[in-house]
């Protein structure tokens, strides 16, 4: 049998990953859609005006009509998946804006958040795992092992106090909250920097967990690889020990690294709801907190809807990307 | 002589081989000093934790309790009455701390209790019955695994009222996926071997089969995970209370007092630092608690 060209096996690949994201998206819209469904009130309530006095029930019957509210809940669903589709999410309640440009406006801010911890975390736990595995049972190792323990169990928002108590109240090196600084109207480089400045400590309090977890993780898997048979023959033909380490050993420990920065992106999406909501950063995560403490369910649902499409995205690329790297997996 | 040391040997591999697979791991837990410490610590934490009543010196939600030295709507600074300060209604931060401490250890235990009831529940059904049930049942966790599960427990908690007990149930309704997986690929590995062929092939019923058979298989894993869904739900649980959608006021919970000391971070450090100690200590000791139990039931790292 003639073996298929490998780009015509990833395309099929690729096609068959992207048509098994279908029935997990249909599932999270029903989750959502159940959830808005069992909230209190109704659509009718973005139509009503508070200030006026209630309309009649005849008018509340035809406005349910119009709404497809009377319709049963099958048929509902498919006509909120349609609009949800085409990008109409609905109303919030308390702004009256579409939810869609509600959450798009911070999604920006959400991913400045989101990658700078990703990659705080990533930059440092590679050098310190692999520090840790080499130097094992060592006096460092110990000390490392307990700290990443101990960065695995200070609950994110507590870590985010302390920073925010530390840095910016007690010796006043970085703002307390926000992502601008309101008083001043920079521009250019300055602007860039009054970010930073503000992003640092909401960095570091959402990137603790993973470093912690990541720092642990690579050095299992580098203690794994380092009592493989292919280590061995390379010792034994005589490699000095940092080629040992570099070539034949950090490659091979650092693959499964891939699928773990994977897995950990729901960890971080919840994470960062509680983070931004301590540093008041103006990203999704604190138009969720603030739209739960005022019971406006659109928003909710829009935020939940939209934060599984993207986890689902970004593991449907690690997938991707962990069959790139690892040659030995095959597209079967 | 030669013949005699040899039955010695045999009476000694026997007496290791009685040995209970429990007391084994036991024997092995014990040598993880850091997990041993942390379980005679969890051990004190709960004991106090049950007996808040009794300890506590004041009513933890008491708004004035005795002293009238200290000015209404300031936290008070650590005194012979009050040893862990009080907060800005003046209510004793030491018997707040107690009952948060109780409300923390249950909702982690209990929602840990809920989430690995339904996980195993699923996981069995799906290991054991394989095929198409296994397929949906499946995609049901993957579908529960992409949402950020903080979101849900905000949205839920929104729509129910807010009560500890919804507290419980929301977390433990949504942390069952991970021992669901767990439980289903340790069946399918178990549905191979010749004792479960065997039993099988002499009619058990798959009732039994799943009793009998297969969980008690499955056991060090589950106890694993259960261990770390603990902490789990304790820094969810503290979480929700932080942003004021978990354990209703006035009760204390260690998430509620953060948030009572969110606003005095500089004035009153005693405020944050008896519930964020507590909650970090707590967390931490499950989890080396978890990793030593992960090391002692591995039947592969007794060989070495």
């Amino acid at each position: 049998m003639k073996r298929p060209y490998p780009t015509q096996l990833m395309t099929n690949f690729l096609l068959r990953r992207l048509v098994q994201m279908i029935p997990l998206l249909i599932g999270i819209s029903i989750l959502s859609f159940l959830i808005v469904k069992a909230t209190p009130g109704d659509q009718t309530m973005v139509y009503i005006d508070p200030n006026k006095p209630p309309p009649s029930v005849e008018d509340m019957a035809r406005l349910r009509a119009q709404l497809g509210l009377d319709q049963p809940l099958p048929i509902q669903y498919v006509r909120w998946l349609g609009s949800a589709l085409q990008g109409d999410l609905g109303f919030s309640l308390s702004g009256r804006r579409a939810v869609l440009t509600e959450i798009t406006d911070r999604l920006p801010a959400t991913f400045l958040l989101g990658f700078t911890s990703l990659l705080i975390a990533l930059v440092l736990a590679l050098p310190i795992g692999i520090f840790s595995a080499v130097k094992r049972y060592s006096f460092m190792d110990y000390v490392i092992t307990v700290i990443s323990f101990i960065g695995l169990s200070v609950p994110g928002f507590f870590l985010a106090l302390l920073l925010m108590q530390i840095f910016a109240v007690q010796l006043r090196l970085l703002p307390t909250t926000g992502m601008r600084d309101a008083r001043e109207d920079y521009e250019g480089l300055a602007a860039i920097v009054d970010v930073a400045r503000h992003l640092a400590l909401p960095a570091i309090a959402l990137g603790t967990a993973s470093l912690a977890r990541w720092v642990r993780y690579e050095r299992s898997s580098i203690l794994d690889v380092l009592s493989q048979d292919y280590i061995r023959t390379a010792r034994a033909k005589g490699l000095r020990e940092d080629r040992v380490l570099r070539i034949h050993a950090l490659r091979n420990a650092l693959l499964p690294m891939v699928t773990l920065i994977g897995l950990s992106i729901p960890g971080l999406v919840s994470g960062s709801f509680i983070i931004e909501f301590v540093f008041g950063w103006p990203g999704m995560g604190l138009l969720a907190v603030n739209a739960a403490l005022r019971r406006d369910f659109p928003v909710i649902m829009g935020v939940t809807m939209l934060s599984a499409v993207f986890i689902v995205i970004g593991n449907f690329v690690a997938d991707i990307l962990y069959h790139w790297v690892d040659p030995r997996i095959r597209y079967e | 002589m030669n013949n005699g040391e040899g039955v010695v040997r045999i009476q000694q591999n026997a007496a290791s081989a009685q040995e209970s697979p429990w007391r084994m791991t036991w024997r092995h837990f014990r040598r993880h000093k850091l997990a041993f410490y942390s379980l005679i610590l969890l051990l004190f934490l709960s004991l106090i934790a049950i007996f808040a009543n009794q300890l506590a010196p004041y009513d933890p939600n008491d708004i004035d309790p005795r002293n009238t030295d200290v000015r209404r709507g300031f936290p008070g600074a650590p005194n012979v009455e009050h040893p862990l300060g009080t907060d800005d209604f003046n209510r004793d931060l030491l018997s707040r701390g107690l009952y948060g401490l109780r409300i923390s250890l249950a909702v982690g235990s209990l929602a840990m209790l809920i989430g690995i009831s339904v996980g195993i529940v699923v996981g069995a059904v799906s290991g054991y019955a394989g095929g198409m049930v296994d397929n949906v049942l499946m995609r049901i966790v993957d579908i529960f695994l992409s949402v950020p599960s903080f979101i849900l427990f905000l949205a839920l908690n929104a729509i129910l009222t807010p009560s500890i007990w919804n507290v419980i149930f929301i977390i433990g309704m949504f942390s069952w996926m991970d021992i669901a997986r767990l439980v289903r690929a340790e069946f399918l590995a178990l549905r191979e071997r010749d004792f479960v062929m065997a039993a099988r092939a002499i009619g058990v019923s798959p009732a039994e089969m799943i009793w009998r058979h297969l969980l008690p298989n499955a056991a060090a894993p589950i106890v694993v995970a259960a261990t770390l869904a603990i902490p789990a739900a304790i820094l969810s649980e503290s979480a929700l209370s932080f942003v004021g959608l978990g354990v209703p006021p006035p009760d204390a919970s260690l998430g509620s007092m953060l948030q009572d000391a969110k606003s005095w971070l500089v004035t009153a450090w005693w405020m944050w630092i008896t519930p964020g100690v507590l909650i970090s200590l707590i967390v931490l000791a499950f989890n080396f608690v978890g990793d030593g139990l992960r090391d002692a039931l591995d039947p592969m790292l007794y060989r070495r």
